[in-house]
């Protein structure tokens, strides 16, 4: 029997638990968050980022800043394209000079979405260090880059395409396989 | 998305999506402007050709800035001093650069059409930096950048161009993108400086300053090109200043929060006073200021799109 073409692999509530926990090994491994900003990026990493920090504000009581980055200046197909990706603005609007850095995205793929986070971060200074939350991490990267944060680990194939829908932009928290053969993130 | 032109030879004919979408995409580079290292990797391996066959100071420095804050390769061209001189033709300059591989070229003219020509005997991307008296398409852009910067919209706003709108390339790029914005323009100045017909374009014509600035919201004030006044179209500096020079005591007939513009580079005391380029209502340099970051979004916007279709 064929098998069904996609599949929910989180819910409103694991998807809560998962920012709950990343917050929280957050907290354990800075020794606390004064020194922690957050930028996430466009477009749900940049809604997980708030979550995070509404989170992270719950448990320690520190407010912390939260910037929002589109990486389409730094991607490394942008001339490969017909199309140009439609830019939205950067908005960090803090100092990141040695501070530590938790950069926040939703699914962690081949890496080059992160590869060119990296960059244009160190664009704004020099961090002390820059950590990676996301939400999913579904394997295949083609850059030695990894998560210190993954909400949940998924092994897929190339072929299937892991969806995530937040409410603030897709109307519900659900975290969706689709297995009907089209790829992508 | 894209823009649905390849070259940019003017604002004639270019949609205003087209144009939103060039203005939007410049206020994220006017961000990347503002970081502490103001320059993103994007057009990195694109070569671009400055082509400068008339003086320039702001245009070509400003392209230049775009260019590299975009890490693009640039190479600038001026006519004095290249074989142009020795009377090579634009097609054969053109060509002989091409032949080195590039990618893009910015042309400055002083006849009008030739970024036009040049896009029939070359592959590159075209981008006009200004034709005789015809286009200064990235001018009118950065005019409309900082008017839309300020008052949050183009719209229903009232523009008036005051100064030589016939040799002037700046009054038609406005003209031309300001209507298709859906902004009110009219232009003023001496008879002998304005085109005749000029109401076919859609734009109030005034030869009476007074007039023309009753109730507006912009002045654009456009250099009187000296240069170009040999032909006894004025009968003196003394006399354009003293009726189409814009002082103080003008700024009154115009609407509250009023705005004054000039592309420079300008004549103190003969278009413009100096207090008047100095006030607070004065965003001449951030015209400057806005002009790498749409020159920047043009060049991004035009360059590409050579491999595999876009899939997200």
């Amino acid at each position: 029997m064929a098998k069904k073409s996609t599949e929910k692999i989180m819910t409103e509530d694991s998807i809560d638990q998962a920012v709950t926990r990343i917050a929280r090994q957050i907290v354990e491994r800075n020794d606390g968050v004064d020194n922690v900003v957050i930028i996430g990026i466009r477009t749900r990493g940049a809604f997980l980022a708030e979550r995070l920090r509404k989170t992270l504000e719950d448990i320690s009581g520190n407010d912390l800043p939260v910037g929002i980055m589109d990486i389409t200046f730094y991607r490394d197909d942008i001339q490969d394209k017909l199309d140009h990706p439609v830019v939205q603005k950067t908005e960090i609007l803090f100092d990141i000079v040695d501070k530590i850095v938790v950069l926040v995205d939703d699914v962690l793929y081949t890496g080059r979405t992160v590869r060119a986070a990296l960059d244009a971060i160190i664009d704004f200074g020099r961090p002390g260090a820059i950590q990676l939350a996301v939400l999913v991490d579904r394997g295949h990267r083609e850059l030695p880059i990894s998560a210190d944060y993954a909400g949940k680990s998924v092994s897929t194939s190339a072929a299937e395409r892991v969806e995530v829908h937040l409410k603030e932009h897709d109307g519900a928290d659900e975290v969706i396989i689709d297995r009907s053969g089209r790829g992508g993130v | 998305m894209s823009l649905s032109i390849r070259h940019l030879l003017g604002l004639e004919g270019v949609s205003a999506d087209d144009i939103s979408m060039i203005l939007d995409t410049a206020v994220s580079f006017k961000e990347v402007l503002s970081r502490k290292i103001p320059k993103v990797p994007t057009l990195r391996g694109i070569t671009i050709v400055n082509l400068f066959y008339e003086p320039s100071t702001r245009t070509r420095i400003s392209f230049e800035l775009a260019e590299k804050r975009l890490s693009a390769d640039t190479v600038n061209f001026s006519a004095s001093g290249s074989s142009v001189s020795k009377g090579e033709s634009l097609k054969d300059t053109v060509w002989n650069i091409e032949a080195m591989k590039i990618d893009m070229i910015v042309i400055r003219h002083g006849a009008s059409g030739a970024p036009h020509y040049l896009t029939t005997c070359c592959q590159s991307t075209v981008i006009n930096a200004g034709d005789g008296a015809h286009e200064h398409p990235t001018q009118g852009l950065l005019d409309m950048y900082t008017i839309r910067e300020k008052y949050g919209r183009l719209e229903g706003l009232k523009v008036v161009i005051v100064g030589d709108i016939k040799h002037s390339r700046v009054a038609r790029s406005n003209i031309w993108g300001l209507l298709t914005m859906g902004a009110q323009v009219s232009v003023c100045g001496p008879p002998t400086l304005l085109p005749v017909e000029m109401e076919k374009f859609g734009v109030r014509v005034f030869d009476d300053l007074d007039e023309a600035l009753a109730g507006a919201d912009v002045v654009n004030i456009l250099r009187v090109q000296k240069e170009r006044q040999k032909a006894g179209l004025l009968p003196s500096m003394r006399e354009y200043s003293r009726y189409y020079g814009i002082t103080k005591n003008k700024l009154k007939l115009l609407n509250d929060n009023f705005t004054i513009m000039h592309p420079g580079p300008m004549n103190r005391g003969v278009e413009i006073s100096s207090e008047v380029a100095e006030g607070p209502y004065s965003v001449i340099l951030p015209q400057v200021t806005n002009g790498v970051a749409v020159r920047m979004a043009v060049l991004y916007l035009l360059s590409g799109g050579k491999g595999k279709v876009y899939e997200e």
